[in-house]
């Protein structure tokens, strides 16, 4: 079952919609994965470096209310999300005025007041929660959407499995969202895959899913729109199966040899999401290179500050520690 | 006062909760039109709808996920899973997530879910339909852990725990389900109060304190040693994780004699936590060594003179109790 998908190809959307997704994806991670190196952040840290096409593309679809529910590797769905990154930085840094107070780290950004509901250090249950939370919806009559991320790995885990299945037989207002970078932490996908073919995996569920170039923000934001919209209009789920790759280690500072080839990550870093949209609007003449360049020292300059202030932020009240483990 | 069975009255509080917040709805294998394996849901379909009432795959890790996002979304999910020993397949998901939500989030989401089912020893039900898991959820911090053992109590906390804001563990033994007891009229809407432990029968002697169907069995021991000239004071701690120590301190302090009866496995159990509690608080009171009446730390078999050599009887209850008299 292969459903076409009505959106236009969205080069045609307005300049600023154009500049506003270029603007997002450039609030990367580069900075976070400095703050690493220098020893500023305590635990893991799995960078979304490569893939930021695929959040920023859903991402703009959402409304407030509407829920993300991701995964270790969620920096970038948090940001896309709305949480600022200043928080998200403040968190690494293990801060009181980071997004989860300090409680969470890397894997556990929590931000409900924008529909942050959770990365997550175990895979799978994003799956699970997304279409729970969409069952919930439904109940309250509201027109709210969850959208689920998750890697390959997870189309391997018995979340996936159950958790496509009952928001295909409840026609749940989720949209699943499936990056697939191609290694589960490090063993190859299609070597742990009886058919890496994602879309048909969705589909035997009887859930339409277009496979999607994860490294095209503009064909990732036209599928996702028309996913979101059948979501919110209670025609059922979606599961988008996009390529994509990380460029960058699976967690930072690990050992990054011996599943992959050199050759292989210089030519998906070729790829890249964020060169290749500026580029698409250069040669489309939608704005010209120096109002990029601005655009890329203007997110410099918040994420430099982000960083600044995360620093200057107070540590968490150890006499804290026993708050909220109940209500 | 009218008597209701033990299902009866559980029903009876689950319906009124139902009826009084429509964000509370049932997930479960047979929950819908049929009315539950145990009769849990019995003419609530009715009543209430497919949406509310949900029939599920077997899928227990997919719907506890499921229902555990609708917690964060603003519903209240009762999830049946009518054989307790089907929730350790959804073990991941109620101590990685449904538990921790809530410290994750530093207490900006709360996890009103009831996750309930049958528990026990009986029938030639055999190991995969007969395990009782009180300590297991109590060690964990986040869940609350209540085992009723009157019909009233039934009713009165399976109320509380719908309005709970935190994850209930709510385990109903297999012995108790159509026992017969007095129960208020509805219109008491009486809720009662988690880590209020309550003693069914006064004593001076020694204490015996029993989890669930235990209590009965002791009731029964205590019955036949008063015609001995022995008193038995027996505790009810209706919940076990709050656990309330000061009622068995209170009694200690007057029997200097502790038994503790759990059908639950001795190792790292709920006698153990009370004895370590007792010891640590009511050393002093204590003249002779706390004692530990508990199944035998065996799978359950199924033929029948195995089984009845598998758990606690009222018969072995009287006899723990000369023993410790003794000493």
């Amino acid at each position: 079952m292969v459903v076409p998908l009505t959106s236009q190809p969205a080069i045609g959307l307005p300049p600023h919609e154009l500049v506003e997704l270029y603007r997002q994806m450039l609030i990367t991670e580069e900075q976070l994965a400095r703050a690493h190196q220098q020893g500023l952040v305590h635990g893991a840290c799995h960078t979304y470096v490569g893939e930021e096409a695929i959040a920023v593309g859903v991402c703009a679809h959402l409304r407030p209310d509407d829920t993300v529910f991701s995964t270790h590797r969620g920096h970038g769905h948090a940001l896309a999300k709305g949480v600022p990154p200043r928080e998200l930085i403040a968190e690494l840094l293990g801060r009181a005025t980071g997004v989860s107070h300090g409680r969470g780290g890397s894997m556990h950004v929590f931000a409900p007041q924008v529909g942050m509901l959770g990365t997550s250090g175990i895979v799978g249950p994003s799956i699970l929660m997304a279409a729970g939370i969409a069952y919930a919806s439904r109940l309250a009559k509201s027109d709210r959407v969850s959208v689920a991320f998750f890697g390959d790995g997870a189309s391997n885990n018995g979340a996936f499995h159950e958790g496509l299945n009952m928001a295909a037989i409840w026609k749940l207002p989720v949209v699943f969202v499936c990056e697939n970078n191609q290694y589960a932490t490090e063993v190859p996908f299609v070597t742990v895959a009886g058919n890496p073919e994602l879309s048909a995996r969705g589909i035997a569920y009887g859930i339409p899913s277009p496979a999607v170039d994860g490294n095209d923000v503009l064909q990732v934001h036209a599928v996702a729109g028309e996913a979101v919209r059948r979501a919110r209009a209670g025609e059922g789920p979606t599961l988008l199966a996009c390529t994509t790759y990380r460029t960058r280690p699976h967690s930072e500072g690990m050992r990054d040899g011996g599943y992959r080839t050199r050759e292989e990550v210089e030519a998906w870093r070729g790829r890249d999401p964020i060169k290749r949209l500026r580029e698409q609007l250069l040669n489309a003449k939608i704005i010209d290179s120096d109002a990029l360049d601005a655009v890329d020292r203007e997110v410099q300059v918040l994420v430099e500050e982000g960083l600044e202030w995360a620093k200057a932020s107070p540590w968490p009240d150890p006499a804290t520690v026993m708050e909220h483990v109940c209500a | 006062m009218r008597e209701l069975t033990f299902t009866e009255a559980a029903r009876e509080g689950l319906a009124e909760e139902m009826q009084r917040d429509p964000m509370v709805f049932v997930v479960g294998e047979g929950v819908g039109e049929r009315g539950g394996n145990f009769a849990t849901t019995v003419g609530l379909y009715e009543r209430f709808g497919p949406e509310r009432l949900r029939d599920t795959p077997i899928a227990e890790r997919g719907f506890t996920g499921l229902c555990t996002g609708a917690a964060m979304g603003g519903a209240r999910p009762v999830v049946d899973y009518m054989f307790f020993d089907f929730a350790l397949d959804a073990l991941g998901e109620i101590i990685n997530q449904t538990a921790k939500i809530q410290y994750m989030s530093d207490g900006r989401l709360k996890m009103p879910i009831v996750l309930r089912g049958c528990v026990g020893i009986g029938s030639s039900a055999a190991t995969h339909h007969s395990g009782s898991y009180y300590s297991l959820f109590a060690h964990i911090p986040g869940l609350r852990v209540v085992a009723p053992t009157t019909p009233r109590d039934a009713k009165g906390l399976l109320k509380a725990a719908i309005r709970s804001d935190d994850p209930v563990v709510f385990m109903e033994h297999r012995g108790l389900l159509s026992l017969k007891g007095p129960v208020l009229d509805p219109e008491a809407d009486e809720v009662l109060p988690f880590g209020r432990a309550t003693v069914r029968r006064v004593g001076k002697d020694v204490t015996v304190v029993g989890i669930a169907h235990m209590v009965t069995h002791a009731l029964t021991a205590a019955e036949e040693l008063a015609g001995g000239g022995v008193s038995v004071e027996v505790i009810d701690p209706r919940s076990l994780a709050p656990l309330d120590i000061d009622t068995v301190l209170e009694s200690v302090a007057k029997t200097g004699r502790l038994l503790v009866v759990d059908e639950d496995y001795a190792p790292c159990g709920i006698g153990a936590e009370i004895a370590a509690q007792v010891a640590d608080r009511g050393f002093d009171d204590l003249d002779a060594p706390v004692r530990r009446l508990n199944s035998l730390h065996a799978p359950v078999p199924y033929s029948p003179p195995l089984e009845a050599a598998m758990a606690p009887t009222p018969v072995s209850i009287a006899q723990a109790v000369r023993d410790l008299l003794a000493e």
